[in-house]
């Protein structure tokens, strides 16, 4: 298939799917400061989530101080910070606009639709009294695409590179909520088996539809320990990082081509230290320096796909 | 749809007692539907020089136009005769120039002219067709004759709404589906394939063919990327082709895949940087030098367009009588050439009365309607005109025949245009129909997207 077609599949993905997550962090955000309403705690929640979304800076630019309904509305729907869910929405449309051709009806009429709908919401209502809805709306049209996609579209290379997007984008965006739920975490706190704040690892599992299938696996309390070994460790578990990585790497496998044997050992590696990696070894090194080390790669193995399949000029 | 005592002709008196039938309300409730369908589709095309509506709908209107089967088979031989004569004028200009010769139309008027392409003369095209698709505008005048309004030649659009709405109307109206008997329509991206892939080079046993479009951006752009996907063909910006040892490739996943036809959506002035306009970011270097050692196909030829210039359109009917040796069947719309004196005599003490036309121009841009014009508007063409009269053409203003269409003061009577389109290849084939397209404002005879004009489904019956 054509390079630049292939270039927008990925990215129409990508963009999806980012969108998706961004929702789904800040949902779990706003449970959280239903149950803990302290200034300052609301306060560093939402710079913390700011900073993982790499958005800290233009915000602070923009705004100053951050506040519940600023951050909330800056990442939803600020059209001038292109990290913002209406913003990967916009571009996930525009992607899809430029290969409209590719896609089935079904699935361009989807991601056309939610651009067209999410004009339906009013900002300031969102942000400040419901802001729920409009993160369930978010993810059951990720969800939405992601079926008639997956139901419609003939499975060929254009739906490789589609997924493509998908898991890459998925396995570091896992990888970002893990991250900076773990910043509050003392190292020592992280290896020990107490349940901790219950609260905050539920909405932490529930933000990545984990909760009930942490029950399902482990029948038995929450705690730090499991909550990453799920997120990071188990193949059955749709959005952790072995899982994407499993499927970005058998994508690169079908889809390869012949400058493409490097980027496909690369994953390959990726997913072997995940296939074969136990979770007390990477506490040990210390959870966030084992998650940065992970988006390192990932980031890396994205500027190959880039380089071996798709148009140079693709940005982030 | 009504004749001249105010009665509905005959093949619409169906459709006239559904509407009677019909509750208002349901009516309303449809054209609504018909808004949501399209938008959801993002059936859309872009309008240059507006900023707010960068994307907007073809307003469709939901009252179909109705050719009996007996109208369309004359239609039908006199395209074929049109286009034929069309493509043997092509070839002749670009070969021994016979017609010149004869002396039926000045040499000057075709060689001076920036359509034409001297680049093409002497190449030998496959089966000698130039316009592989042609979409000639029709309007139905007076007591029911039709007229060509002008030939399009170079690349002709419009063919996906005639898809689209038929579509629209079968979804929203299936039982007026039951008391007609439509021909259908929708087999137009098989004949077109089929038509592409006739006029591969020789050898080529099963070609490659693309649809090359400007991009995202360009007005037209849904339709490129709904006809790439009914044909299933890929869909491709000049960046993605590359030319190697006057080979033509795309790049792709799995590397270079070679390229056999083009059906090329963007005008000849960009198609090759080295070629044609330097500046060009749209098309391919190289392209042409591949094209003339008949390594790929570009469908419509380059040059076409002297042959629907429309300073070239008033000579048509003698083409037809020279080449085929025939009477035309369908007529043209009389016409002054205004690089004769006489006849620019003639237009200056008529400007109120005609509508006068730039040959180059094209989408309803340049031209003035006379009789629609203020006393300043018409004065100031006729500046324009005295300054370089070649540049210009008059015709009458016909007494265009009207269909119903629902505008917001209810159904009311609108002028439309016909363009069917015309494939040639190994054979030329059409689909019964074409685009209709309708002034939306009341007196206006301007049908273009561009000018706020809408479309119609064109219903050709089937008996």
């Amino acid at each position: 298939m054509l390079s630049r077609t292939a270039d927008h599949l990925y990215w129409m993905s990508r963009y999806t799917e980012r969108a998706e997550n961004l929702a789904r962090m800040l949902d779990v955000n706003c449970r959280m400061t239903l149950l803990r309403q302290e200034e300052d705690v609301v306060r560093r929640r939402w710079t913390s989530t700011l900073a993982t979304v790499g958005q800290l800076e233009p915000f602070l630019a923009a705004h100053g101080v951050v506040t519940q309904a600023s951050a909330i509305d800056w990442i939803s729907f600020e059209r001038s910070n292109p990290g913002s869910i209406d913003q990967c929405l916009d571009r996930a449309r525009d992607n899809a606009h430029a290969v409209r051709g590719t896609l089935t009806s079904e699935t361009w009429e989807t991601l056309n639709a939610t651009w067209l709908e999410i004009r339906r919401f009013r900002r300031d209502t969102v942000s400040s009294q419901a802001p729920g809805d409009f993160f369930e709306w978010v993810k059951f049209r990720s969800h939405l695409a992601r079926g008639v996609i997956q139901g419609t579209m003939l499975q060929d290379d254009a739906l490789e590179f589609t997924l493509l997007g998908t898991y890459l984008e998925r396995a570091d965006n896992t990888a970002r909520i893990l991250d900076a739920r773990f910043e509050f975490l003392a190292p020592e706190a992280a290896k020990s088996d107490d349940a901790g704040d219950y609260y905050e690892w539920s909405a932490l599992l529930r933000s990545v539809s984990a909760f009930e299938i942490y029950r399902k696996v482990y029948r038995d309390l929450i705690t730090p320990r499991r909550v990453a070994e799920l997120l990071i460790l188990r193949e059955a578990m749709p959005r952790s990082l072995r899982h994407c990585m499993s499927r970005v790497q058998q994508t690169l496998v079908r889809v390869a081509n012949l400058h493409s044997a490097e980027t496909q050992r690369r994953a390959g590696e990726i997913h072997a230290t995940l296939q074969y990696g136990r979770i007390e070894d990477a506490l040990e090194e210390g959870l966030r320096n084992y998650l940065s080390g992970f988006l390192e790669r990932t980031s890396d193995l994205g500027a190959r796909i880039a380089r071996d399949f798709l148009v140079s000029e693709a940005t982030a | 749809m009504y004749a001249d005592d105010a009665t509905v002709r005959p093949h619409y008196s169906p459709y006239a007692e559904w509407l009677a039938e019909t509750p208002g309300d349901r009516i309303l409730e449809k054209r609504a539907e018909a808004d949501t369908l399209f938008r959801r589709a993002g059936i859309t095309f872009a309008v240059y020089g507006d900023e707010t509506g960068t994307e907007r709908l073809i307003p469709f209107d939901i009252v179909p136009r109705i050719i009996p089967a007996g109208e369309w088979s004359g239609l039908q031989r006199g395209l074929r005769q049109r286009v034929t004569a069309l493509n043997a004028f092509l070839h002749d200009v670009y070969h021994d120039q016979e017609i010149l010769k004869a002396g039926l139309i000045p040499p000057e008027q075709v060689l001076c002219n920036v359509q034409y392409r001297p680049e093409m003369q002497g190449l030998n095209l496959p089966m000698d067709v130039y316009a592989h698709i042609a979409g000639i505008d029709l309007v139905r005048a007076g007591a029911g004759e039709y007229y060509v309004l002008e030939d399009n030649l170079r690349v002709p659009s419009g063919v996906s709404y005639m898809l689209e709405d038929r579509k629209a109307m079968m979804r929203l109206f299936p039982e007026l589906f039951a008391r007609y008997s439509v021909a259908p329509v929708e087999h137009y991206p098989d004949l077109l394939l089929e038509t592409l892939r006739a006029v591969a080079p020789g050898g080529v046993r099963d070609p490659t063919v693309v649809l090359l479009t400007p991009g995202a951006h360009n007005s037209a752009y849904f339709e490129h990327a709904f006809l790439a996907q009914q044909m299933g063909i890929e869909l491709v910006e000049g960046q993605d082709l590359f030319v190697d040892d006057e080979v033509v490739y795309m790049r792709t996943t799995q590397g270079p895949q070679r390229v056999d036809v083009i059906y090329r959506r963007i005008d000849d002035d960009f198609l090759d940087p080295l070629a044609f306009r330097p500046d060009s970011m749209l098309g391919v270097p190289g392209l042409l030098a591949a094209y003339r050692a008949g390594r790929v196909a570009i469908s419509n030829a380059v040059g076409t367009g002297i042959a629907d210039d429309k300073s070239t359109y008033p000579y048509v009917p003698e083409m037809i009588r020279f080449y085929l040796g025939e009477e035309p069947i369908l007529a043209n719309v009389p016409t002054w050439i205004l690089r004769r004196p006489e006849d620019l005599a003639h237009v200056l003490a008529h400007l109120d009365e005609l509508v006068v036309k730039e040959v180059h121009g094209a989408g309803g841009y340049g031209m003035l309607i006379g009789p629609r014009a203020s006393r300043a508007e018409i004065e100031a063409f006729r500046e324009r005109i005295i300054a370089d009269p070649a540049r210009y053409i008059a015709q009458p203003t016909l007494a265009l025949s009207a269909c119903p269409t629902f505008v917001e003061s209810g159904l009311a009577p609108r002028h439309v245009d016909l363009r069917p389109f015309v494939l040639s290849g190994r054979d030329i084939v059409m689909v019964p129909g074409g685009l209709t397209r309708v002034a939306l404002r009341d007196g206006s005879l301007v049908v273009n997207s561009s000018q706020g004009g809408g479309t119609k489904d064109t219903w050709v019956l089937a008996c």
